[in-house]
């Protein structure tokens, strides 16, 4: 399989760096000996690599399959498992450069919509590598990976759902890396889906507080209301402020404002908190009273969010030119830099990962500085 | 030992960054034959000169639709449309972040407020050339909620330069036909503020050329959680069930409901900053995006063009289309 059009060489070098060490090559002991040599020079760029800061997650759009497949006059079909193995290499490289989480997309919702051969072909595809994923010498255990799948799974043929469920299972008590499999997904859907969840919690509090439940924490709710008008009312800058110089870095971030949010928002009566990037704001809002809606919050939908299991990504790589989200992680992407090589998916390499992480260590250190200035 | 790796490392990247393509778009920078002065007000009729040749535009002056072959169409306003781009091609509704002006004040030793100032010229240009070419929608990123953590001097000045801005412009928004709508959680603006951009709404809510929609305090993930609000009061009124909750009902609760095109076709960002930064985020959800390494300042004629020419040499599949 080609990867490059460089030269002879380069060319050689990638499909080197490519082969994974457990990978038997084929043509002697050069080959062997070459095959070593660029192990050992990825491990070095790895390790210079590692001396900056690293993504805690990076999340790919696995775009080009089909157009590979028709530029390497391919049969239907082939373009998605040449995806497939690039696809592995790539989780290879990301979990020895000890990044934690990836997550690709694999099938949106839109897809649905493409020739039944096509889609039918896919399925079949996806259920066969899930399978292969789960065996003994698979790449999923030789990292120690958690896998999730994210999406609507009830829109998936039976025996892509059977498969995926059981890997999830198989795999839940893994803890060295994740990997997050979106498929049958998209983000429109997804917050649709925190939305209903959401309305459905808090329809359930209506129900609970129209019981009676809610007047035993009437006088603590008061006084912690008096607290946070008194000290925030006035001063919601530098309340946020002052929980922003707390953050250092994405994942902290969320943990802190799930914490602070979760602590206040069912002691108080009469503020809203609600949270922009991990900014919490205290505003004015009606009182709570019995039957009244209780106010829906940014992290109740957060909570629900089908990739609530994950930190935000850091990174989102787009591969095939194209500049678009195609609703991919509409919301977990809003702060995410985003780039979009030219290369088709089944041609991304060692070369664009490193490039990627370059580019994010140069800009995290930007916006490091820029968060000192607030 | 790997210290000295990593600089050398950054130091390899810095030189082949320098060496790179300068813009992420694909598309060949444009050349236009005409150079329009946007620091000028358009209402007072920009003079354009094309070939030393001074071509009277004037807001005011209707120029006749000509239709020659090989030759860009000259609409109402004057300003014909580039050989490179095609009318048929063109988006509907183009969103806009308008980054880089503190940078670009901080470059030429000037205070950020400068930069703020700044920002309007490449705005009323933009503004003009959607209405000149057919764009129906332009929607821009004028002040995010994260925005409200600046310090207080800047904040107010935003504030203010707006109100001003807002006021001496109206005339010329009533001439030009064009609808101004605020989206953004505007309680938190100063009371002058909200009444001025209460009577702007007003004024021009019968105007059709173009509709402009400034995000004032607007974040994309505030614009679901008030759309997730208004869902369950309708869900407690009894107005509609939990199970009928789905993408329409939703998107018709979001701020962007004050348009027929809610969703942006082009999302043009300058200042090099690759991110969408919590702007219109269910609403970007198929909008090609351009990133230009430009300030928003520097923004001009040729960078919009170029924004155009990219997007109409994009293809959109939407997920399925092959």
């Amino acid at each position: 399989m080609k990867f490059s059009s460089h030269t002879g060489l380069s060319q050689t070098l990638q499909v080197s760096l490519l082969n994974t060490p457990m990978q038997k090559s084929s043509g002697g002991i050069t080959s062997h000996l070459l095959g070593g040599l660029c192990c050992y020079l990825r491990r070095c760029i790895f390790s210079v690599l590692s001396v900056g800061p690293l993504p805690n997650h990076i999340t790919f759009i696995m775009d080009g399959n089909r157009r590979f497949a028709k530029k390497r006059n391919l049969g239907e079909g082939d373009g998605h498992k040449a995806g497939f193995s690039a696809l592995l290499s790539i989780l290879r490289y990301c979990y020895e450069l000890g990044i934690k989480y990836v997550s690709v997309y694999a099938f949106s919702i839109d897809n649905f919509r493409r020739k039944p051969k096509e889609v039918q072909s896919v399925m079949d595809l996806m259920r066969e590598k899930i399978e292969e994923l789960l065996q003994q010498e698979s790449i999923i255990n030789e990292y120690g990976i958690r896998i999730h799948f994210i999406g609507n799974m009830q829109l998936l043929t039976e025996p892509v759902r059977v498969a995926a469920e059981k890997a999830m299972r198989v795999t839940a008590n893994n803890q060295e890396r994740v990997l997050l499999i979106c498929i049958a997904y998209t983000s429109t859907d997804e917050i649709v889906h925190a939305v209903q969840e959401s309305c459905k919690d808090k329809w359930n509090q209506i129900q609970a507080s129209k019981e009676g439940k809610v007047s035993n924490g009437g006088s603590k709710i008061n006084g912690l209301d008096l607290h946070f008008r008194d000290s925030c009312r006035d001063n919601a800058t530098e309340a946020c402020s002052s929980l922003h110089k707390g953050v250092k870095d994405a994942g902290e971030k969320d943990a802190l404002l799930e914490q602070n949010s979760e602590k206040h928002s069912d002691n108080y009566s009469e503020g809203e908190i609600t949270s922009c990037n991990g900014i919490v704001e205290i505003t004015e809002e009606r009182k709570y009273k019995q039957g009244e809606t209780a106010s829906i919050k940014l992290v109740d939908i957060e909570k629900h969010m089908y990739m609530a299991v994950a930190p935000d990504p850091d990174i989102l790589i787009r591969t095939s030119g194209e500049d678009r989200l195609s609703n991919f992680l509409l919301w977990q992407t809003s702060a995410c830099p985003l780039y979009a090589p030219k290369v088709l998916w089944p041609e991304i390499g060692l070369r664009h990962l490193v490039w990627v992480v370059l580019n994010f260590q140069r800009h995290h250190f930007y916006l490091e500085k820029k968060k000192k200035q607030f | 030992m790997t210290f000295l790796s990593c600089r050398f490392a950054i130091f390899c990247f810095k030189v082949a960054s320098r060496r790179a393509a300068p813009s992420r778009s694909s598309s060949k920078r444009s050349s236009s034959s005409l150079s329009i002065s946007w620091l000028s007000s358009p209402s007072r009729g920009t003079s354009v000169r094309k070939d030393d040749a001074p071509v009277s535009t004037g807001i005011t002056a209707s120029v006749p639709y000509v239709s020659r072959k090989g030759v860009s169409p000259v609409v109402e306003c004057g300003v014909p449309m580039p050989a490179e781009l095609r009318e048929e091609l063109m988006p509907k509704h183009v969103a806009v972040i308008m980054d880089g002006n503190r940078r670009w004040a901080k470059m030429r030793g000037l205070p950020p407020s400068e930069g703020h100032v700044a920002l309007v010229p490449p705005l009323r240009m933009v503004v003009k050339l959607c209405l000149c070419w057919g764009i129906k929608v332009l929607t821009v990123f004028a002040f995010s909620t994260e925005n409200l953590l600046r310090p207080k001097l800047e904040v107010d000045f935003l504030f203010s330069h707006f109100e001003r801005t807002a006021n001496s412009e109206i005339e010329a928004i009533m001439r030009e036909r064009i609808k101004i709508t605020v989206i953004g959680d505007t309680s938190k603006l100063p009371k002058s503020l909200q009444k001025t951009i209460t009577i702007i709404e007003e004024k021009t809510k019968d105007n059709s050329r173009l509709h402009l929609i400034m995000a004032i305090n607007y974040g994309g993930k505030y614009d679901i959680v008030q759309a997730c609000k208004s869902v369950a009061k309708k869900v407690q009124d009894g107005i509609i069930h939990l199970e009928d909750i789905n993408e329409n009902i939703v998107e018709k609760e979001l701020k962007t409901n004050c348009t027929e095109l809610p969703y942006p076709d082009l999302l043009i960002r300058t200042s090099g900053e690759l991110r969408v930064s919590n702007f219109l985020l269910w609403q970007l959800a198929y909008t090609e995006f351009f990133f230009h390494k430009k300030l928003w300042p520097d923004f001009g004629k040729d960078e919009f063009v170029e924004a155009l020419k990219s997007f109409q040499q994009r293809q959109r599949r939407y997920g399925f289309l092959s």
